[in-house]
């Protein structure tokens, strides 16, 4: 866990790698070529890239067109501009048609930093799993980002991929198993569970080695498929711990946490409180001063899991 | 209009973009540098505005569409009197700091928060179409850039400036031939980029935006347009300034290191001084 990578970086080499076995697949950008790292795929296959412009909805309706016309494509750019500028083209011309586009957006979150709050993305999880039929993932190393991308490439289908602009630990070893639609378990516990996605799955990891330390048995399950999301895993989490603290790098409305939220109510309710941004707009600073500012930290997480266990 | 007086002030401006940016660690001078003149030009020279009364009626009113060379329209703001320019040049960009990384409507002075680009100008034709309802005299500015003209939403807007005859509305085109990724001519050709504004029912003129006198000259002829909105091509250098930021794709979205930074200030001072 010593190696700091971020996302993107990891997306750019497996586009690369899955490239190369993979002559149908087609990437585009939208100028950020250079930040989502798309140039790797631009240019080791320059005639399978195109670069739109800085026209994001017209990447994405040309995305619907070359997908139905059988090429699988991943389209980049920043989370903003992709889920929340194009939305309503996503909805109608990918979802509706169930085209094969892979809504690939980095930068989420409050991790983009200096650009500040007209960058910083917290929408895009919400936008994305009101779709019928979006596959939204949001992986949480570079380790998962590899394996996950290589699994949606081959699914059949819209969906959304997040992933981020700062470096984050490498969390995961090759040997990992990680599956496409299955919540990770990464540790076994009984007293909580702390079911955390993207670059948050570090910072719950972090909170689960404390905590034990405090003598809190602490599950922790990484859900980087979003949806569908493995209902089986957050019910039984719900039925044996009795306690969830969900954390994302995401809005706490409409994100993971009403995700597993809406699993529990309806299945095994029991208290569930949300680690997330919480109903504001970022602002410029440092990654690492806005995660505390806006409390997406492990203290956060500690902080919550401390307050349920107390509650119950 | 004092020619000496707004190359000097231009080169203030530069470097205040660059003391910025340096002190952020982060930012975009190549296109803030690029519309330094014309930013120059708009407050010290066009524009009817009042730093000490920031919400004056009937003032005129500059939106940079292109947000990410905010510093630009900040410096001159600056040293214009809106605020202190040590503010400015020292939180740029830091948590807490009300100077974030694009403009923010929360400054006075501000008109409108952009970032995303195309949505300034949007939201230029709409206090367009208010002061005509309004009779307010007050001219607006909206400064793009050449790649964000690829932006869809650029097109609605020019087009809706037209159709209702905004004579009041001034886009000028910070023509650098530079975005992120390259070439504009590489990612995505805009040229010819009067001629687009003019078959959507505008009037143009082509200008080297590096040229007080030129900027000037069109400006003023910009205010007294009828009928119809007007658009300014300025051809520019993205960079200009600062010699090894020239014409460099890569100065985009790139800070300034302490040995970079000298050199800069270096360059920009000796400018200042020529100035004399
Ligand atoms: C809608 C939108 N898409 C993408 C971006 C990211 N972005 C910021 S600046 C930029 C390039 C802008 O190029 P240009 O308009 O030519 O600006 P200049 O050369 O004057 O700096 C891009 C793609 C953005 N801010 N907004
Ligand atoms: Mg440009």
């Amino acid at each position: 866990m010593a190696d700091k990578i971020a996302t993107r970086q990891a997306y750019g080499e497996a586009l690369v790698e899955i490239g190369k076995n993979n002559s149908n697949l087609v990437v585009m950008d939208a100028d950020l070529s250079g930040s989502t790292k798309t140039s790797m795929f631009a240019k080791e296959f320059p005639e399978r890239f195109f670069n739109m412009g800085i026209a994001e909805q017209n990447m994405y309706g040309a995305a619907a067109g070359l997908a139905i016309s059988g090429k699988v494509v991943c389209a980049s750019t920043f989370a903003i501009f992709a889920a929340c500028k194009s939305f309503e083209i996503i909805r109608n011309s990918i979802g509706y048609t169930g085209a094969n586009v892979k809504i690939c957006a980095s930068h989420a979150g409050i991790t983009v930093g200096e650009d500040g709050a007209s960058h910083q993305t917290f929408e895009d999880i919400a936008l994305m799993r009101t779709i019928p039929g979006m596959t939204v993932v949001n992986p949480s190393d570079a380790t998962a980002t590899k394996k996950l991308l290589k699994q949606i490439v081959e699914m059949e289908g819209p969906c959304y991929f997040r992933i981020g602009r700062a470096a984050v630990p490498v969390f995961y070893s090759e040997d990992d198993e990680i599956t496409l639609g299955k919540g990770k378990l990464i540790k076994e516990g009984s007293d909580v569970t702390i079911i955390a996605t993207g670059i948050m799955v570090n910072e719950a990891y972090e909170a689960a080695g404390v905590l034990e330390t405090e003598g809190i048995s602490v599950r922790l399950i990484d859900i980087h498929t979003i949806k569908p999301i493995d209902s089986g895993i957050v019910i039984k989490a719900a039925r044996e711990t009795g306690a969830i603290v969900t954390a994302e790098e995401h809005s706490v409305i409409g994100g993971l946490g009403d995700a597993v939220a809406q699993v529990v109510v309806k299945n095994a309710p029991c208290p569930v409180a949300m680690v997330g941004q919480q109903d504001t707009f970022g602002e410029s600073g440092k990654p690492d001063d806005l995660k505390k500012k806006y409390h997406m930290t492990s203290e956060d997480i500690i902080e919550a899991v401390r307050n349920i266990v107390r509650e119950r | 209009m004092d020619i000496n007086m707004l190359n000097k002030k231009a080169v203030e401006v530069r470097i205040g973009i660059i003391e910025a940016i340096h002190n952020a660690g982060s930012g975009h001078p190549g296109g803030s540098l690029s519309s330094a003149d014309i930013t120059t030009a708009l407050y010290f020279d066009i524009m009817n505005i009042d730093p000490k009364n920031p919400g004056m009626k009937g003032r005129d009113k500059c939106i940079f569409s292109k947000g990410h060379a905010g510093p630009a329209q900040l410096a001159a703001m600056a040293l214009r009197g809106y605020f202190p320019i040590g503010e400015f040049t020292g939180t740029l960009r830091r948590i807490d700091s009300r100077f974030q990384g694009h403009p923010n409507i929360k400054i006075p002075g501000i008109e409108m928060s952009t970032g995303s680009l195309g949505q300034g100008f949007s939201a230029a034709g709409g206090m367009a179409m208010a002061n005509k309802l309004d009779n307010d005299p007050g001219k607006i500015f909206a400064v793009l850039g050449d790649g964000e003209l690829q932006e869809g939403l650029v097109w609605e807007a020019a087009m809706s400036a037209a159709h209702y005859k905004l004579d009041n509305l001034i886009a000028i085109v910070d023509h650098n031939g530079l975005q992120i990724d390259g070439r504009n001519d590489d990612v995505m050709t805009v040229n010819p980029i009067g001629e687009k504004f003019e078959s959507f029912g505008w009037n143009y003129t082509v200008i080297d935006g590096h040229d007080m006198i030129a900027i000037h000259d069109a400006l003023t002829m910009a205010k007294e347009s009828k009928g119809k909105p007007m658009c300014i091509v300025a051809e520019t250098i993205k960079g200009k300034g600062v010699s090894f930021m020239e014409n460099q794709a890569g100065w985009h979205g790139k800070a300034p290191d302490d040995e970079q930074y000298a050199r800069a200030m270096a360059e920009l001072n000796a400018a200042k001084a020529a100035l004399k």
